[in-house]
């Protein structure tokens, strides 16, 4: 029961950090149909840049952590955001008017590109982080077995919430979530009707690369060691969550990224961690075979 | 971006403030990641600043699209300027077709013999060989089926691995334990083909490429049957009518043959293998599409529902391009298996299965001529840089952005259509859907 709590939690931290990829996948297949190859490696960038800058400003004197998280959180998002944006319009923009299979191709080119220049730039071994936070509270404890709730998970589920709040309040609330859902309806019609798509579509990427940042952020803190290789691994089971979720609902993605969370951790815990990976893979095969709009979603409609 | 038609001096100003933001967002993305190094050495300041670096980069940038504004997009057309520019000798490529083929056939058949096929350019030649053998076993499924398939390097590994199995445990010989291997990466195909059958596109995509890990992380986990990461080494040689390619082999090719024993007989030998075994897919490939079944594929590709609706069988349709497909990937595999002697797991990850879909992509769905063509851009170029290891796979992942920007339909744009009215016209790939024709 106490091992069962505590990979609960485990699964839950894990589950809010696919979500948070997930959400970037989402609305990016949500509005152009297309799957951004290249977000987990997106999600790997802004861990990066999270690591540089946290060693920067705790070797600058900044120890009060609060501050510095804070403050690193926006860099991350924001340069992140940059790199977001930028590799819509290199990549994805000249090929808008083309045919499917035409951004696919340069999204897995983009995805190779980012991890090699990572590589390069920044050398191929694993990169550790000192614990920033450690310390937690103990839930419970039962024949020598202590459930932990670290201060560490706290955060990461608070502020997964709190930014799932804020950003589902973006898409129904403000003009730019209006233009965002009417582009992902009839991008035509809404061009007709004074949206400006290429714009709307370039803000989608900004958002779900900022969001992917706050991910790599947590995943830094969390496991405290990054290599270039993360976004890969990391990005397949946020996009399965993105499916199981139902592809274009936000609400879904982070109910597919707990799920998968859960799956991942549970199945590591009691079967085998070998397999942790085949796990989620299959539960995205499933997933599609028998519920192929996923649990959030709306069915596609065929047309001929 | 520049006025149409206008003097340079006039349109000097534009220029250089469009230069000056692509160099201030170059400056942005670059900062951390280029302008700070994490040093590998743990230490009190792990971290490196490099500034001439960062300035090195963002000055490159800067000058490169000041004088891409100047000199390139002279006003007018901002894109398919390269592409006009290069028209001539693509087109030139698509208009000899008819006589490209076979002297390339004829070239790649004498190549042994040159004067310059030293192991080197042997050994590259086999690589580009095994490229174009794969491109042309994943052209079935993505380019005449129209099934995007990110997984294909399952089939490889399945047909490396059934041969080096195979031949390890029961001492089969290679030519035996090919169609094997064949069949049982068909069976391959069938397996997972089968479970996606509803999917289509991208969702097509991300499971093929699910099952493309799920193989690659069996074979690391099963170890009392791979051997897991350790791989499985002395992978026995193919044999020339019984006779072994090797030195002390018993019988020996040059002996009996009354030869000075080389190395290069080997490499010439399997030489001619992987180049058989591609002209062999190529020839099945093109026949196939005569066939009722090869119209059937490009029918489900232009259009499903109306498949449908003909009567056509879209599950067995679909099925059958997996297996065949897949069973080419499985002789590619053994081959793979054969030359190497040694294989393990790492040699089948996803990056495989993206060069390969680029090569088929890139190369203009669809397209034969275009996999080769594609597969000597992407896999001789990638060579050319061996000395940059480590800019290597960079450059190679810019390439295929740009090339696709650059040619979205791929290098050879124009089809041959496989059913015509007294004379063949090419197809421009625009006229078909999903670009492949």
């Amino acid at each position: 029961m106490e091992y069962f709590l505590q990979q609960l939690i485990n699964g839950l931290t894990l589950g809010s950090i696919y979500g948070l990829i997930a959400i970037g996948y989402t609305m990016v297949y949500g509005i152009i149909g297309m799957i951004n190859f290249a977000h987990g490696d997106i999600f790997m960038v802004g861990a990066f840049i999270a690591l540089i800058s946290f060693i920067a400003l705790l070797s600058a004197g900044l120890t009060f952590v609060p501050l510095a998280l804070l403050i690193v959180l926006i860099i991350s998002m924001s340069f992140t955001a940059m790199w977001g944006w930028t590799v819509e319009r290199i990549a994805y923009r000249p090929l808008r008017a083309s045919f499917r299979l035409a951004p696919l191709i340069t999204a897995i080119g983009m995805s190779i590109t980012l991890q090699n220049f990572v590589q390069t730039a920044q050398g191929a071994r694993v990169k550790p982080l000192q614990p920033i936070i450690s310390g937690g509270f103990e839930i419970m404890e039962h024949d020598g077995f202590i459930v932990n709730l670290s201060y560490m998970q706290i955060l990461i589920i608070l502020i997964t919430v709190g930014l799932m709040i804020a950003f589902s309040l973006i898409i129904s609330r403000t003009p730019l979530g209006r233009a965002q859902r009417a582009c992902e309806q009839d991008r035509t019609m809404a061009e007709l009707s004074g949206i400006n798509v290429d714009r709307t579509i370039s803000l989608t990427f900004v958002m779900g690369a900022a969001l992917a940042a706050v991910a790599g952020v947590m995943y830094l803190l969390y496991y405290g060691v990054i290599d270039f290789y993360i976004g890969f691994i990391a990005g397949i089971k946020a996009f399965t969550a993105a499916v199981l979720g139902g592809i274009g609902s936000l609400p879904g993605a982070m109910l597919g990224g707990m799920i998968i969370g859960l799956i991942e951790v549970f199945w590591s815990a009691y079967f085998s961690i070998d397999y942790k990976d085949v796990a989620a893979f299959s539960m995205l095969v499933l997933v599609l075979i028998f519920m192929p709009s996923g649990l959030l979603g709306r069915p596609e409609v065929e047309k001929v | 971006m520049a006025v149409p038609g206008t003097e340079l001096s006039t349109r000097l100003p534009g220029a250089l403030k469009d230069a000056a933001i692509a160099a201030f967002i170059a400056l942005a993305l670059f900062v951390f990641l280029i302008g700070i190094r994490t040093v590998d050495a743990a230490g009190v300041f792990p971290l490196r600043a490099r500034p001439w670096l960062l300035a090195v980069f963002v000055g490159a940038i800067f000058t490169g699209r000041l004088a891409l504004n100047l000199f390139w997009w002279n006003g007018s057309e901002t894109s398919g300027t390269l592409a006009k520019a290069l028209a001539p000798v693509t087109g030139l490529a698509e208009r000899s077709a008819r006589w490209l083929a076979p002297a390339l056939i004829a070239f790649a058949a004498f190549l042994p013999f040159m004067p310059f096929a030293d192991r080197y350019v042997l050994d590259v030649s086999i690589m580009v060989l095994t490229y174009i053998m794969l491109g042309w076993g994943l052209n079935v499924v993505v380019g005449l089926a129209g099934l995007l398939d990110l997984g294909y390097v399952a089939f490889y590994a399945v047909g490396a691995y059934s041969y080096a199995l195979i031949a390890t445990h029961f001492g089969l010989s290679f030519w035996v334990s090919l169609p094997l291997a064949g069949l049982l990466a068909a069976l391959w195909g069938i397996i997972l083909g089968f479970p996606v059958l509803r999917l289509r596109g991208d969702y097509l995509a991300i499971v093929t490429l699910a099952f493309g890990e799920m193989i690659r992380i069996i074979l690391i986990n099963w170890y009392s049957l791979t051997n897991g990461p350790d791989g499985i080494s002395r992978i026995p040689r193919p044999s020339f009518f019984g006779l072994q390619l090797t030195r002390n082999g018993e019988p020996s090719f040059h002996e009996y043959f009354g030869l000075t024993y080389s190395p290069l007989q080997r490499i010439t030998y399997l030489f001619y293998i992987i180049l058989a075994l591609a002209l062999l897919t190529n020839f099945v490939t093109k026949r196939l599409r005569n066939l009722p079944i090869g119209r059937a594929w490009e029918a489900l590709r232009e259009d499903e529902i109306a498949c449908r609706s003909l009567g056509i069988n879209t599950r067995n349709t679909k099925l059958t391009a997996f297996a065949i497909g897949a069973m080419f990937g499985g002789f590619a595999g053994s081959f793979f298996a054969t030359r190497q002697g040694f294989i393990s797991p790492e040699s089948f990850t996803f990056i495989e299965s993206a060069i390969i879909l680029a090569i088929v992509v890139l190369g203009g769905m669809g397209s034969q001529i275009g996999v080769v063509v594609a597969a000597v851009v992407m896999i001789g170029g990638f060579e050319l840089f061996r000395e940059l290891e480590q800019f290597r796979m960079l450059m190679f992942g810019a390439a295929m952005v740009a090339i696709m920007i650059w040619r979205p339909r791929g290098l050879i744009t124009a089809r041959e259509p496989s059913v015509y009215l007294k004379e063949k016209k090419p197809v421009s790939a625009d006229l078909v859907q999903e670009g492949h024709g």
